[in-house]
């Protein structure tokens, strides 16, 4: 077992090793002087020679990558062009939106598509069958913005003054605020320090933090906002996650083991949610794992529709300033979360599958 | 005993045409339902595509301000749904610079159909090099090619085409370039697939024997037997890369305004769903449709052609 592990982990790490070396060559191919595109077209030689020295532009190519990467491993994702802070002060500020988002679909996802495929694949063929895959073949030809722009549309315009009616944007109605759980218990922080960023980042997740601090008003409050943009950005992983499911479960159900647990008279549901579905999981977590990445490329699409301070969403006001520093450093902590995720279903197989323990 | 003769070589003949590879497949795939809807679907987008300037009333770019009493942003007037006749007919309305929506949601069929077909050859073509040689060859040719890929697939695909484009620049030649890059490696791993399973064959080895050159082998002999999968794929990877597509240019990275270009048309109007939610919606549907197409006819072809791959 432990051999698997070692092997999974050290399989990724070329991977990881490859992934900042696409964002290094990209962050070089910018067409024009550096110098100029983060200082400005009036940037002076002299300036430039500095600016040149100050990055270890001015050293070979291989030496720019070292350096990279021993900024990238201690964290720093230099400065943005736009805010003129700490990439990685931004990302830290902003990335636990996008995980309470995309975890919010990834739980939608998940609580809808593996019923709607089991339900699917139990009664094949049927009326219900037909509609969850009509549904699921919808859900994954549809534009991601599309479906949050009409969301918006159906449940704060039309279904306005009913008591139906969700937010349109941003994560809290305005008046009311998140109170982050170390102010409430009034632990000792210094703005600006380690131990307040890392408080920070889960206090900012409102979700978690109104739990903590049991402030049900914020929790309704962040969860009304929550559902269309969750529910839009999970339209995908559902459907693809309905879908495996059913085919998954489709394959199993025909099994020998199946028909004896029916004929020793076991009862259907426990057939279906024990017998079968418990050995259809496999091909479903790996489906999960990878909708990992949909979700947080998805982010970048339904956060700049709802108004959601997320990573998302500073991406996009980044892709029009071409502040490449974000661009880059979102694209790295995505790629290596996408990758340590996988790295991480892959390891579940084994306790899902005690036959790979075996292996 | 010249009847029987003939009479059987009838049936022979008869059978054999048949039971024809192509035929056989042909019947598969119309017994499948999704494969006909897709294929009924597209069939009817191409000729809207060909025969765009005959359905559209409007240029699709044509600003109607002085040529007709429209408002910016009018909402659509059907006479057939009891609009006045006294207002010009634009069944989607008016877009934000006054122009036809139905003449440009038609016209944008050109675009979509356009860009799924290039992205997904360029992609095809490349892919299928790459995992040819990659299967073919093996050793460390084969581990180079497929690490480089493996890399390519870490990145959510929509992520590394928005960095791939803010890299070369906005525009649609760009974000075409970009969605093809993202989609190599799937190609790729599909004919490395196919190469793997069949070069040991004894008929490779057969062709090698009378001296048949690599490239000889490896395309007129190997290669055949990827085109199955490799249809399937490309049928579904069309469709995500006109969703992708349209979501550069929804961003602002693809297709730049007055193109007619669906993504395009709904990112320019996102702000008005509230007052002119027809701007918003005729574009993402026709997205949607087209999509669906595709990727119910993949879902038919891959059930016809190759049930292996069912997921």
């Amino acid at each position: 077992m432990i051999q698997y592990i070692i092997r999974r982990v050290l399989s990724a790490i070329p991977v990881l090793f490859g992934i900042l070396i696409v964002t290094f060559a990209l962050a070089r191919m910018i067409p024009g002087d550096p110098c100029k595109a983060i200082l400005g077209e009036k940037a002076t030689v002299e300036v430039c020679e500095r600016f040149a020295r100050e990055y270890g532009l001015d050293k070979p190519i291989y030496v720019q990558f070292g350096i990279y990467m021993n900024d990238v491993l201690h964290g720093d994702f230099g400065e943005s062009i736009r805010f003129s802070r700490p990439v990685t002060i931004i990302l830290v500020e902003r990335l636990p939106t996008t995980i309470e988002l995309g975890l919010a679909a990834l739980l939608i996802a998940v609580l809808i598509g593996i019923p709607a495929g089991i339900i699917s694949a139990v009664y094949r063929n049927s009326p219900v069958d037909v509609a969850v895959m009509v549904g699921a073949n919808a859900g994954v030809s549809m534009p991601v913005y599309w479906l949050g722009l009409m969301l918006a549309y159906i449940f704060a315009l039309l279904l306005k003054d009913t008591p139906l009616w969700l937010p349109p944007t941003g994560r809290l109605t305005a008046g009311i605020a998140s109170t982050p759980f170390y102010e409430v218990f009034e632990w000792p922080v210094v703005e600006g320090g380690i131990k307040y960023h890392f408080f920070e980042f889960f206090a900012n997740m409102y979700v978690i933090n109104s739990i903590i601090t049991q402030d049900w008003e914020v929790l309704r409050d962040t969860l009304k906002h929550l559902i269309l943009p969750a529910f839009a950005l999970s339209t995908i992983p559902l459907s693809i996650i309905a879908r495996m499911t059913r085919s998954s479960m489709l394959e199993v159900l025909k099994l020998d083991y199946v028909r004896t647990a029916r004929a020793k008279g076991v009862i259907e549901r426990l057939v279906i949610l024990k017998h079968a579905l418990r050995n259809a999981l496999l091909p479903i977590v790996t489906v999960i794992g990878l909708q990992v990445g949909t979700l947080f490329a998805g982010a970048v699409l339904t956060e700049t529709i709802f108004g959601f301070a997320g990573v998302g969403r500073i991406l996009y006001e980044a892709i029009t300033a071409r502040d490449f520093p974000i661009i880059q450093a979102f694209t790295v902590v995505i790629a290596i979360g996408y990758v340590v995720i996988n790295l991480l279903v892959d390891i579940s197989y084994i306790f899902i599958d005690p036959r790979i323990r075996l292996d | 005993m010249t009847t029987i003769t003939e009479t059987s070589t009838l049936i022979t003949q008869k059978d054999y045409r048949s039971n024809s590879l192509w035929r056989l497949t042909l019947r598969r795939i119309f017994r499948q339902r999704s494969a006909v809807i897709g294929m009924s679907i597209l069939g009817f987008l191409v000729l809207v595509a060909i025969f765009a300037p005959l359905i559209a009333p409007y240029d699709p770019e044509q600003v109607l301000i002085g040529v007709e009493d429209v408002s910016k942003r009018a909402d659509p007037c059907i006479y057939l749904l009891g609009c006045s006749r006294d207002q010009p007919q634009h069944i989607m309305g008016v877009d934000g610079n006054v122009r036809d929506e139905f003449s440009r949601v038609v016209y944008g069929t050109r675009y979509s159909l356009f860009i799924g077909m290039s992205t997904v050859s360029f992609a095809v073509i490349v892919g299928t090099l790459l995992g040819a040689f990659a299967g073919y060859l093996g050793g460390w040719v084969d581990n180079v090619i497929m690490r480089l890929l493996d890399v390519l697939m870490a990145f959510p695909s929509l992520l590394l085409s928005i960095t791939i484009v803010t890299v070369l620049g906005k525009g649609l030649e760009n974000a075409l370039l970009a969605i093809a890059i993202v989609s190599i490696p799937i190609y790729a791993r599909v004919v490395r697939a196919s190469v793997l399973s069949v070069k040991e064959n004894p008929y490779v080895a057969a062709s090698r024997a009378l001296g048949g050159s690599h490239l000889h082998i490896l395309f007129s002999r190997i290669l055949p037997n990827a085109v199955p999968p490799l249809i399937v794929q490309a049928t579904l990877g069309i469709g995500t890369a006109i969703l992708d597509a349209a979501a550069l240019s929804f961003l602002g990275l693809g297709a730049q305004p007055p193109t007619p270009e669906w993504g395009t048309m709904l990112g320019m109007e996102r702000n008005q769903v509230f007052t002119a939610p027809h701007l918003v919606f005729f574009p993402g549907i026709a997205i949607m449709i087209t999509v669906l197409a595709f990727n119910l006819l993949g879902d038919g072809l891959r059930d016809a052609i190759d049930p292996r791959l069912k997921q």
